[in-house]
């Protein structure tokens, strides 16, 4: 193959793990964009439902013999009931409760779900045994790619179409954005507000689970999930704008390609790169590539 | 009296502020082989302290301050490695100021947002030094650690021994004058402003503070006590890991605070103490539950009392104080 | 005044039993600092399940009166400074008089002065990078170290491989596995395709065996700790088509540890690597050793190349305690460990050397193969005998 040949296919092969990484990433973290653009907690503790997603996937294919796209259904659906429960109990006492209460609320919920994910699944990260289907590579374009990568993007396209047209064309979606661009008028207005971010932060941490189990290969379900992925979810949401959809999609894939690209070209600086470009990027645009400015 | 929440700045001292000292020095003498773990609490009590000056004081939320602390550790733990300068004294200073500037950078920087952004700012500032840390492993160590570091002996005379005993003493008289710098700092005219800034901003840009400017300065001194700090450790252990920097000290420390009382200066004192001998005692042999433990005791004082350990001392006292008089009547 | 003078005189009696003794029971306390919580957990498991099976199998051949405690303590992983912490307090507050441990290098480098400090002999149960050593006069090192598994993998592979690529994981013993395994490679003929080093804490391999698979390597050379990062690489590697690309994985015995052989599936056949310690060995000794764990601790469960470093640490600090009587001198113990032989150990011989306290083995090429439907490293030959450690290098600063 010539230079510039050679050159295409490495593009090719970085760009593909790339995409697949950053849907992973949109999936987990548009649910904590939109949550925090809707009720304006900081929430760290998104990783949890995340974390519980996977080991969800990971138990029922394993221990109750549930087929692959069934255990899926069920990491989803466990998250977002963990969600709402977590929504009504506790979160909900502190929306009014500034910044600091809410940080360390959700630090003190990292600390318990890691404990008990330890307690219950011991500290090794959770093994998923894929479907024999999924597993190998498939031809694309004359190059081999992995088939499962290649389910991730296609999957990860389809949730996004999923959730725009939500948002964008449905009743809920227009109060969800209504509550977002100004919460008191919404509530004037009469929307209840109350229930739908209920509604809301269960569907987002259902997204979280969903995301969690479909990229057990690539972040693997284990007790120190929530710390370790924070910085990542956190980079996401920040870069791409609280509460955008489009900002989330567009942050998850840039980091994902980016974060890629370094590991194949650059491993010696690591996720340097990363974390620089979020720096810059923020202090360009500090609410985000398509965040909007909020009092 | 001091209601629950008020930030006492009150520059007259108060005779129970001479207990910590008086705790400390009785402990050098009755547990000697625990001192130590001694030195370790003395440690993290001036990195609590150092914080207390921008959350509870300034009302700056940070998750990254390990930075400065960590920065401190590997200045502090490089010099003592890598150079000829072993002696402590310089080590300590040379922290110090490290943590400083790196302060006042990162702050200048990150003091123009707020809010959400803020938060995520001192992360990624945290997250990137951490990075930097792993990469330069020729430096650093990278995921080993730091190690061979040899500290000379302090002032020529003492040398730092297993069990200890120049460690805590040492630790112990540097916490000492980084509290009193403290506390004559929130005393004065300054502290007043910073707890005004937190808690109105808006009005004190309009009575004409110049607000960045003071956030900014806080910020830096409260970097350079926590690189102090984290010189400490370095020529305590003789020894700096990764583990220095990144979230998770970030949030310990953050913890150790709260638990105790933020924005009262005695809550640095009593926090890291409590969870320390706790984690001392109880981590070692159920590890899994220590964390339970602390995440359900954090979320009932998240929930229930706010103002940490100092917060329910003072309701408790004002409880008594009505029943008191409720009774002499 | 006589009742003070009484008082005195019956706390200084007390004292002196207490200084003393009951006649004849002495017990030996052994402070075991090693990691049984994280993704290395298995390294601390390992660790004391076969000290306390050794110590259960030969209790009666103690002096009357002696007894072992083993005192665990959890490091957590590679956090050094923790590790430190805990040998201080063994050490000061436990007053143990052997120091045993270190799954990870940074935690036995982080322990040395402590040992050398205390004067307390440090018995290394896995910690393998070669220069520990010589942190302290005090260290003795029964498990191995990299240059010993990785100089004749690179010396084979030179003779098998036209290229091959490198990837370790970017902590000492990585790096050090990285260079003797060039320097030995390229000395037999072969040439690096590549080489690269990746974080310690990294889960998915994708990008950068991507990179492998694109320079066309006859074998890739892996070294990663072994436990969740292994399983996660041997996965990666079946993935990304790299043995359908003709790429061969090949490295120390670390990337496929017995106890996780059964997790990591078809993945791991064929794959070659070189160790001292086999669960599959067939040789007599340590056909009663496996047998003697599985009946302790069931028929699932298999000992690996840590257990059976701690095994014989044991064999060596039960001969230290016996030969002393109980009454620990730290010059004296220190001396019965570096002159320890054993011609009947599960790897095979092995013996200390006294120059160097670091332990003299064979070498054997292993294949992981299936046998009796179960995954196996089954050695296929000998490919050093009595190798001493080919890396002592001069202390890093």
């Amino acid at each position: 193959m010539t230079p510039a040949g050679v050159l295409l296919s490495q593009i090719a092969g970085v760009a593909f793990l790339g995409l697949a990484y950053g849907m992973v990433l949109y999936v987990i973290s548009v649910g904590l964009s939109i949550t925090m653009g809707l009720m304006g907690f900081v929430n760290l503790a998104h990783g949890v439902f995340a974390m519980t997603g996977g080991f969800i996937l990971s138990m029922a294919m394993a221990r109750l013999g549930i087929g692959f796209p069934l255990a899926l259904l069920a990491a989803f659906l466990g998250a977002a009931v963990l969600g709402a429960a977590a929504e009504r109990l506790l979160y909900a006492r502190l929306y009014g409760a500034g910044e600091r209460a809410q940080v360390l609320f959700t630090i003190a919920l990292i600390f318990i779900a890691a404990s008990v994910a330890r307690l219950s699944f011991g500290t090794q990260a959770a093994q998923i045994r894929l479907p024999d289907l999924l597993h190998g590579q498939t031809l694309l374009f004359g190059r081999a790619f992995p088939t499962y990568r290649a389910l991730l993007i296609l999957l990860g396209c389809g949730i996004a179409g999923v959730l725009w047209f939500g948002i964008e064309r449905t009743r809920w979606g227009a109060m969800v954005r209504a509550s977002v661009d100004n919460r008191f008028m919404a509530q004037s207005v009469g929307i209840d507000t109350g229930r739908l971010f209920t509604l809301t932060f269960a569907l987002g941490s259902g997204m979280a689970g969903l995301g969690g189990a479909l990229g057990a290969d690539i972040l693997p379900p284990q007790w120190n999930y929530p710390q370790e992925h924070l910085v990542y979810f956190l980079i996401v949401v920040a870069v791409g704008g609280l509460g955008s959809l489009r900002g989330a999609f567009a942050a998850a894939l840039l980091i994902g390609i980016a974060d890629t690209a370094c590991r194949y070209w650059a491993p010696a600086l690591g996720a340097f790169v990363v974390y620089g470009a979020t720096i810059a990027l923020l202090l360009w645009r500090p609410f985000g590539l398509f965040g909007v400015a909020r009092a | 009296m001091s209601r629950a929440g008020a930030y006492s700045a009150d520059p007259r001292l108060r005779w129970p502020e001479a207990l910590p000292w008086v705790v400390a020095l009785a402990a050098f003498f009755l547990v000697p082989d625990y001192l130590a773990l001694g030195a370790h609490i003395l440690i993290y009590i001036l990195f609590a302290l150092s914080l207390d000056l921008i959350v509870g004081y300034g009302g700056i939320m940070t998750l990254g301050h390990a930075a400065f602390f960590g920065l401190g550790a590997y200045t502090a733990g490089i010099l003592a490695s890598r150079t000829t300068l072993t002696d402590p004294l310089i080590g300590l200073a040379a922290g110090g100021l490290a943590g400083g500037l790196f302060g006042f950078a990162s702050g200048a920087v990150v003091l123009r947002t707020r809010g959400i952004a803020l938060l995520m700012l001192t992360l990624a500032v945290s997250a990137i030094l951490l990075a930097a840390a792993n990469q330069a492993n020729g430096l650093t160590g990278g995921a080993d650690g730091l190690s061979g570091i040899t500290v000379a002996p302090l002032f020529g005379r003492f040398a730092f021994g297993l069990v200890g005993r120049t460690a805590y003493l040492y630790s112990l008289s540097v916490l000492f004058l980084g509290w009193v710098v403290l506390r004559r700092l929130v005393g004065a005219p300054f502290g007043a402003m910073l707890t005004g800034i937190r808690d109105n901003p808006a009005r004190m840009e309009a009575i004409g503070a110049p607000v960045y400017r003071r956030k900014l300065l806080a910020y830096a001194i409260s970097a350079a006590l926590a690189g102090v700090a984290g010189a400490l450790l370095a020529q305590v252990n003789q020894f700096v890991g990764l583990d220095v920097l990144g979230f998770a000290p970030s949030g310990e420390i953050l913890v150790m605070l709260i638990l105790g009382g933020v924005g009262r200066l005695t809550g640095a004192f009593l926090g890291p103490t409590l969870f320390l001998v706790a984690q001392d005692q109880l981590a070692k042999a159920w590890p899994e539950y220590w964390y339970l433990g602390v995440g359900l005791l954090l979320l009932g004082v998240v929930l229930f009392a706010p103002d940490g350990l100092l917060g329910l001392a003072d309701a408790l006292g004002a409880a008594l104080a009505r029943r008191g008089a409720g009774r002499a009547r | 005044m006589p009742s003070l003078v009484r008082a005195a005189g019956l706390a200084a009696l007390a004292l002196a039993a207490a200084i003393a003794g009951p006649a004849g029971a002495q017990t030996v306390k052994i402070g075991v600092v090693t990691t049984f919580t994280g993704p290395q957990a298995s390294y601390g498991d390992f660790t004391v399940k076969a000290m306390r099976l050794y110590e259960k199998l030969h209790a009666k051949e103690l002096p009357p009166g002696v007894k072992i405690e083993l005192i665990t303590r959890d490091d957590g992983g590679p956090i050094p400074e923790k590790a430190r912490q805990l040998a201080q307090e063994l050490v000061v507050r436990d007053k143990v008089q052997i120091l045993a441990g270190a799954a990870f290098t940074p935690n036995a480098l982080a322990i040395a002065p402590i040992a050398t400090a205390a004067k307390v002999p440090f018995v290394i149960t896995n910690a393998a990078t070669s220069f520990i050593t010589t942190r302290s006069p005090y260290i003795v090192r029964f498990s191995f170290t990299i240059p010993q598994t990785v100089v004749p993998l690179g010396q084979w592979a030179g003779r098998h491989f036209k290229t091959v690529y490198t990837l370790v994981s970017d902590f000492a013993p990585g790096i050090e596995a990285e260079q003797s395994f060039i320097a030995a490679y390229k000395a037999a003929g072969g040439t690096i395709a590549g080489s690269v080093r990746v974080p310690i804490q990294t889960a998915d391999f994708s990008a950068y065996l991507q990179r492998v698979k694109d320079a066309h390597p006859g074998a890739l050379m892996a070294f990663v700790p072994g436990g969740t990062t292994a399983s996660s690489l041997m996965k990666g590697f079946a993935e990304l088509g790299l043995p359908a690309a003709g790429v061969k994985l090949i490295g120390p015995g670390d990337i496929v540890p017995d106890e996780d052989l059964p997790g990591m599936g078809k993945a791991a056949i064929g794959v070659m690597t070189v160790q001292h310690y086999s669960a599959a060995a067939t040789r007599p000794a340590n056909l009663a050793f496996v047998a003697a764990w599985k009946k302790a601790y069931g028929a699932n469960s298999t000992p690996n190349f840590v257990a059976a470093a701690s095994w014989d640490a044991m064999d060596a600090i039960f001969g230290a305690v016996i030969a002393e009587k109980g009454h620990m001198d730290p010059a004296r113990t220190l001396a019965i460990l570096s002159h320890y032989r054993n011609a009947n150990s599960p790897r095979g011989p092995v013996f200390i050397d006294p120059a160097t306290r670091d332990m003299v083995q064979n070498e054997y090429l292993r294949e992981t193969e299936m046998v009796h439907g179960h995954l196996a490293n089954v050695e296929i030959k000998t490919l050093a005998v009595a190798l001493k450690d080919p890396g002592k290098v001069a202390p890093k600063p």
